[in-house]
């Protein structure tokens, strides 16, 4: 499933970096973030609430609310255009056509003044310049696609003639009607019932594998980053912290926070029943109040003196193929490189 | 296309049940009400009378008819009686509502185009441009509409034109601050940001995602300013500020106005006629927003 490293990566994020002018002062949301993701691969995204996974998500669309908030360094590159160097309007070309996106909420992501069929065609007339009647057949196509039964009777239903899960699937439908390089999907099982949040996961590795669109999956669910991707990236307080194949990260986590987070997930062996579910310590700090060093240090239980003043440099293990951000693994590196 | 081996969770739609429209759900509704059924009856009669009525009736409003001061339902010919230069009062009620009745949609239409300009341009750009167009609309709420209309028409030829202009051009604050509170509302929800991530600008955000759900209580106070802007013109009429070359129900009232007293029929007949087109227009409006408004159907 792994595509080789040898090949360009068709997204290589690097060096993200968004601010938030709020009243209490600059919040820098997102600083540094960097993965790069190729085609038909499914890289995870996981953290915590507030940690930036959906703002790393709304930055490489070019959907940050802008004021208060801005992207202040960084590129997207996606298929070798750098997205945050596009004007407006070949952003919008971009949008929904090569990169799209599949938000939280099914129940309130389908505008309720149109049929499903509409929406999901709106994406092609915006974008293929088909004519209504192709469109729909292509809706059709689509609906059928993403395993809506009857599609050619339902692509002239109402949003709320469907249910949680089948909106989902029209979100999906939606998503890849353009057949997008990369598909964005931020929680998409977050608002599901746990069978139906099954069901889409299989749909979207499916569809990822006939289609070969590379996928990003933002998650706090350790359970979906194991069965849905290849790579993982955990972010913490606005940077990655750790990356890496998901076995090698989810087998031996290298940093405390993705140790912790896994620990979290309640699962087989860490905790039995009756016991109380496993916590990290203390919560994400305020990301105004940043002060130097590593924000993780606070809540660390390996957290030394320096993790308090300095933040690490990144450590690359096997060829670049994981990375971490630790004051522990800094050290490894210098033992071993010396 | 694909074949899918996806376990479904939801059948479609039983055969017995009819899926329906939000435009058909919404008939079915204000079908149901009595009220809403009643004004719209009385508004089609009244727009039948008028539009046929004085092709039928073939007599000009301005003649003079027979004697002035004829009283109604006394003389054959003469109806409705005559006012005090003996015009056929039956004959100005017919042709008098088509200017009414035009000058209250062209009002409306105006008053609506105004507002929801401004309005959805405040409440989906918001910082600045809300700043701005929220201060306009204030400046045009604190003016007094009456005397600003007034001053308006008598700026100009009191002709049909310029009092449509003129009642736009004052009662359009409302319908913008509506149009702008439903457009803050309504930009921030999901659906709207799950369009811009499919790559639609603005302007197709505005008016295909945002406006047609915003369009509900629009729709309804629209309806009510219809019947606003015909009392409106049937005020300006009142005072001498309309076209006197057209006849209107208003012009009526204020042309025999000095003659109440000796001749109420001239001024009770159009007045009857106003009152009952507003009456109609806003159990119409009334029925249009239960209709178009889900919440209420369950009370």
């Amino acid at each position: 499933m792994t595509t080789p490293i040898v090949s360009p990566a068709l997204l290589d994020v690097s060096n993200l970096g968004v601010e938030f002018q709020t009243r209490g002062g600059v919040a820098r949301v997102l600083e540094e973030v960097a993965f790069q993701v190729h085609r038909g691969e499914t890289l995870g995204l996981v953290g915590e609430s507030g940690c930036g996974k959906s703002m790393t998500a709304l930055a490489m669309m070019r959907l940050i609310p802008t004021p208060p908030g801005r992207i202040t360094s960084g590129r997207v590159v996606l298929d070798g255009k750098d997205l945050l160097a596009l004007d407006e309007p070949a952003m919008r070309h971009h949008r929904g056509n090569r990169i799209s996106m599949i938000f939280q909420e099914p129940m309130t992501s389908l505008n309720p003044a149109y049929t499903v069929g509409n929406q999901i065609g709106e994406a092609v007339r915006l974008h293929q310049g088909l004519d209504r009647k192709a469109a729909t057949t292509c809706a059709i196509d689509m609906l059928e696609a993403v395993g809506i039964p009857a599609a050619k009777a339902r692509v002239h239903d109402y949003p709320h003639q469907f249910s949680g899960g089948m909106r989902q699937r029209v979100m999906i439908a939606m998503a890849l009607a353009c057949k997008p390089d990369v598909l964005i999907a931020d929680e998409p099982t977050t608002a599901l019932d746990v069978t139906v949040q099954a069901q889409i996961f299989d749909l979207i590795s499916d569809l990822r594998e006939r289609t070969g669109t590379a996928v990003v999956l933002i998650t706090h669910d350790m359970g979906a980053i194991a069965e849905m991707a290849d790579r993982v990236a955990v972010m913490y307080a606005g940077r990655i912290v750790e990356e890496g194949s998901v076995a090698e990260v989810l087998q031996a986590p290298l940093h405390p926070y993705t140790r912790g987070l896994i620990a979290c997930a309640p699962g087989r062996r860490t905790t039995g029943f009756g016991e109380p579910l496993t916590e990290i310590p203390g919560t994400v700090p305020s990301l105004l109040e940043r002060r130097g060093g590593c924000a993780f240090a606070d809540r660390c239980s390996d957290v030394q003196p320096r993790c308090r003043t300095h933040l690490p440099a990144e450590t690359r293990i096997d060829a670049g193929r994981r990375r971490v951000l630790c004051w522990l693994h800094a050290e490894e590196k210098r033992e071993t490189s010396s | 296309m694909m074949q899918t081996q996806h376990p479904t969770v939801t059948p479609a739609a039983p055969p017995g049940v009819q899926v329906i429209s939000p435009l058909r759900e919404a008939w079915r509704v204000f079908r149901g009400n009595k009220a809403a059924m009643l004004g719209l009856v009385l508004l089609s009669c009244i727009m039948l009378l008028m539009v046929v009525g004085p092709g039928l009736y073939g007599v000009n409003a301005f003649d003079i008819a027979g004697a002035p001061f004829t009283e109604p339902f006394v003389q054959q010919q003469l109806w409705l009686g005559t006012d005090y230069l003996g015009r056929d009062i039956l004959a100005g009620m017919l042709i008098g509502g088509r200017a009414t009745v035009m000058v209250g949609l062209a009002a409306a239409c105006i008053t609506v185009s105004i507002g929801v300009t401004v309005g959805s341009l405040a409440g989906y750009f918001g910082g600045w441009v809300d700043t701005l167009l929220s201060r306009l609309t204030e400046l045009f709420q604190v003016l007094p509409t009456l005397l600003f209309a007034m001053v308006l028409v008598t700026l100009f030829q009191p002709s049909l034109g310029v009092v449509v202009m003129a009642i736009g051009l004052v009662s359009w604050t409302g319908t913008a601050r509506l149009a702008r509170a439903e457009f803050m509302r309504l930009r921030h929800l999901e659906y709207v940001s799950a369009a811009r991530a499919m790559g639609a600008r603005h302007l197709r955000l505005m008016l295909r995602e945002i406006l047609p759900n915003a369009l509900p209580p629009l729709i309804v106070s629209a309806t009510l300013i219809i019947g606003v802007a015909i009392l409106f013109e049937a005020g300006l009429s009142f005072l001498g500020l309309s076209d006197p070359n057209v006849m209107s129900w208003g012009y009526m009232i204020g042309a025999n106005r000095r003659n109440i007293l000796e001749c109420w029929w001239a001024v009770s007949f159009p007045g009857a006629a106003i009152f009952l087109t507003v009456l109609s227009v806003s159990l119409v409006g009334d029925g249009l927003n239960d209709a178009l408004n889900p919440k209420l159907h369950l009370r």
